[in-house]
C-alpha cells in the first residue's frame, strides 16, 4: 500500500483560548478529490490554511508525500522550519481563497506568471507560455492583459485558480472559491474545477455547494466543532447519513 | 524704466541666482531622494519588524515629527559636531531634512501597508513567495501608489524646508537672494523673484506627481 499524498494526524490548533481543532486525522490518495462540508466555525477553513500554512498549527502532524509541512520533527520535539523551506512548501501546495486575492496592480497573465518566475525561476518566455496555457484552460486567454479591476467576479476567481494551479501543486486546496460569487456566475468557477477533478488533480475542497461535492467527490468529510464528525463516499453521506450531527446538518443545508 | 532695471539687476546677479537655486535643487532632490529610501525602511520596521524594532521606529518618527525642521537642522549642524562628527553646513542641513522627510514616508508607508488586505501576503505566501519577494513585488507597488499624492506633499515640504538651510550659512536660493538684495535693496523684486522661483519648483513637483499617478493608475 504506497504512502498517502496527504496525511494529517491528530491535528490541534488554537487562536489564544479558543481550541479550533481538536485533533484532526485525514489521509488523501493521489487524484482523490475530498470536500469538506460542515457549519461555520467547525473548523474547515483553518484546516486548509495550515496544511498551506497560513496558520501555524500547535500539535500533530501534516504530511505531503511524507513530508512534514512546516515543523520537523527533531528528536521527539517538534521544531519550526525556516521560512525560506516553508516558503517552498507551500508552493506544494496550491490554495484558491473565497476572496480571490488576485494582485490588483498585475495582469490576469502576470498574477499567473509571478510564482513561475520567482518561485520556479522559469524565464520569461517558458513562464509566458505556460501562464497563457493554464489562463486557457479557464477559459480567460482573451482576458489575460486585463487587470483584476476589469474581470467580474467569476472571471477573477479562475485567474486566481490558474495562478494556484499553474504552478504544478501536488495537491489544490479550495476555500469556499464561490460564496463572494453573485449566484449567476457560481458555475463558470465550479465548471473550471469539475475540469480540474477529471483531470486527476487531487483536491481538498471546502464547500456550501452540496449538490457540487456530491457530484464531483470521490469521498466528503464533515466537520464538526474541530472534529471529524463523520467521513465516508458522498452517496452514503448524503443519502444515510450516520450521526445525528450531520443529519441534522445537511437538513439545514441547501442543495 | 523699473521693470528694465529689475531685469538688469537680475542680470548682473546671475550667477548668484543659479548656483542659490541649484543649492536648494541639489538639497532638496538629495534629502528627498535620500529620506525617502530610510523613509522605506523606517516604514517597513514600523509595519513588520519585532516589537522591540517597532517601538524604536515609534520613537524615532514620533520625535523627529514633532521637533521643528528649523531646531533639526541646528541640532544637526551643532551637536554633531560636538559628538565628532565633522559635517559641513551643507551637508548637515541636508542631514536634517533628509531625516525629516524619512520620518514623514515611513508614517505615510506604514499606513499604506496596513491598508493592504491581508489577502494580498497570503495569496503570495500560497504561491510560495518568501517575505521579501512578497515586499517587492505585491505590498510595495501597491503601498507606493498609495502614497504617491502624500509623498509629492512632503516633498514639496522637503523644498520649502531647503530655505531654513540659510541660517547656518548654506547660500540656497533664499540666501543668495538676500545677499542680491543686501547690494542693490530692491527687496521687493527679488523676494518675489525667489517667491516665484520656489513656486516653480514645486509645481513642477506637483505635475510630475500627477503624471506619475496618472501613468501607474489601475485600470477599472
Amino acid at each position: 500500500m504506497s504512502e498517502p499524498l496527504l496525511k494529517i494526524e491528530n491535528l490541534h490548533k488554537r487562536f489564544g483560548e479558543i481550541e479550533v481543532l481538536k485533533g484532526v486525522d485525514l489521509a488523501m490518495n493521489k487524484g482523490e478529490v475530498v470536500s469538506i462540508i460542515g457549519s461555520s466555525g467547525s473548523g474547515k477553513t483553518t484546516l486548509l490554511r495550515c496544511i498551506n500554512m497560513l496558520e501555524d498549527y500547535d500539535d500533530g502532524i501534516i504530511a505531503i508525500d511524507g513530508e512534514t509541512i512546516g515543523y520537523r520533527l527533531d528528536g521527539g520535539r517538534r521544531v519550526r522550519r525556516r521560512e525560506k523551506e516553508i516558503a517552498l512548501q507551500r508552493a506544494m501546495t496550491g490554495m484558491a481563497f473565497q476572496q480571490f486575492n488576485l494582485f490588483p496592480h498585475m495582469t490576469a497573465l502576470k498574477n499567473v506568471m509571478l510564482g513561475l518566475t520567482k518561485v520556479k525561476g522559469m524565464d520569461k518566455s517558458e513562464a509566458e507560455a505556460l501562464a497563457e496555457r493554464w489562463l486557457e484552460r479557464v477559459g480567460l486567454l482573451d482576458r489575460r492583459h486585463h487587470y483584476p479591476g476589469q474581470l467580474s467576479g467569476g472571471q477573477q476567481q479562475r485567474v486566481a485558480i490558474a495562478r494556484a494551479i499553474a504552478m504544478a501543486p501536488k495537491l489544490m486546496l479550495f476555500d469556499e472559491v464561490t460564496s463572494a460569487l453573485d449566484p449567476e456566475l457560481v458555475n463558470e468557477v465550479l465548471n473550471v474545477v469539475r475540469g480540474l477533478a477529471d483531470d486527476g488533480m487531487t483536491m481538498l475542497l471546502v464547500t456550501h455547494e452540496m449538490q457540487f461535492a456530491h457530484d464531483v467527490s470521490s469521498a466528503v468529510v464533515f466537520m464538526h466543532e474541530g472534529r471529524i464528525g463523520e467521513q465516508g463516499a458522498p452517496a452514503e453521506m448524503f443519502r444515510q447519513p450516520k450521526t445525528e450531527r450531520l443529519a441534522d446538518f445537511l437538513r439545514n443545508a441547501k442543495f | 524704466m523699473e521693470l528694465q532695471q529689475f531685469l538688469s539687476e537680475v542680470w548682473i546677479a546671475r550667477n548668484a541666482l543659479i548656483a542659490g537655486l541649484g543649492n536648494t535643487l541639489a538639497i532638496s532632490a538629495l534629502a528627498i531622494v535620500a529620506g525617502t529610501l530610510l523613509g522605506i525602511l523606517v516604514g517597513l520596521a514600523a509595519t513588520y519588524g519585532h516589537a522591540a524594532l517597532r517601538v524604536i521606529t515609534r520613537l524615532y518618527t514620533d520625535f523627529l515629527r514633532g521637533t521643528p525642521v528649523f531646531v533639526l537642522i541646528l541640532a544637526c549642524f551643532y551637536i554633531l559636531s560636538v559628538i565628532g562628527v565633522q559635517l559641513t553646513a551643507f551637508q548637515a542641513g541636508t542631514f536634517a531634512l533628509a531625516l525629516f522627510c524619512s520620518s514623514h514616508v515611513g508614517e505615510i508607508l506604514r499606513g499604506a501597508l496596513q491598508a493592504i488586505p491581508k489577502g494580498q501576503v497570503e495569496a503570495a505566501k500560497s504561491i510560495g513567495l518568501t517575505f521579501p519577494q512578497t515586499f517587492l513585488h505585491v505590498l510595495m507597488p501597491q503601498a507606493l501608489r498609495q502614497i504617491l499624492p502624500t509623498w509629492v506633499n512632503v516633498a514639496t515640504e522637503i523644498v520649502k524646508g531647503s530655505t531654513l538651510l540659510s541660517i547656518i550659512g548654506v547660500v540656497e536660493l533664499l540666501l543668495a537672494v538676500q545677499q542680491v538684495i543686501a547690494r542693490n535693496f530692491m527687496s521687493l523684486e527679488f523676494f518675489f523673484l525667489a517667491g516665484f522661483l520656489y513656486f516653480l519648483i514645486n509645481f513642477a513637483l506637483e505635475r510630475l506627481g500627477r503624471y506619475l499617478e496618472r501613468k501607474v493608475a489601475l485600470p477599472t
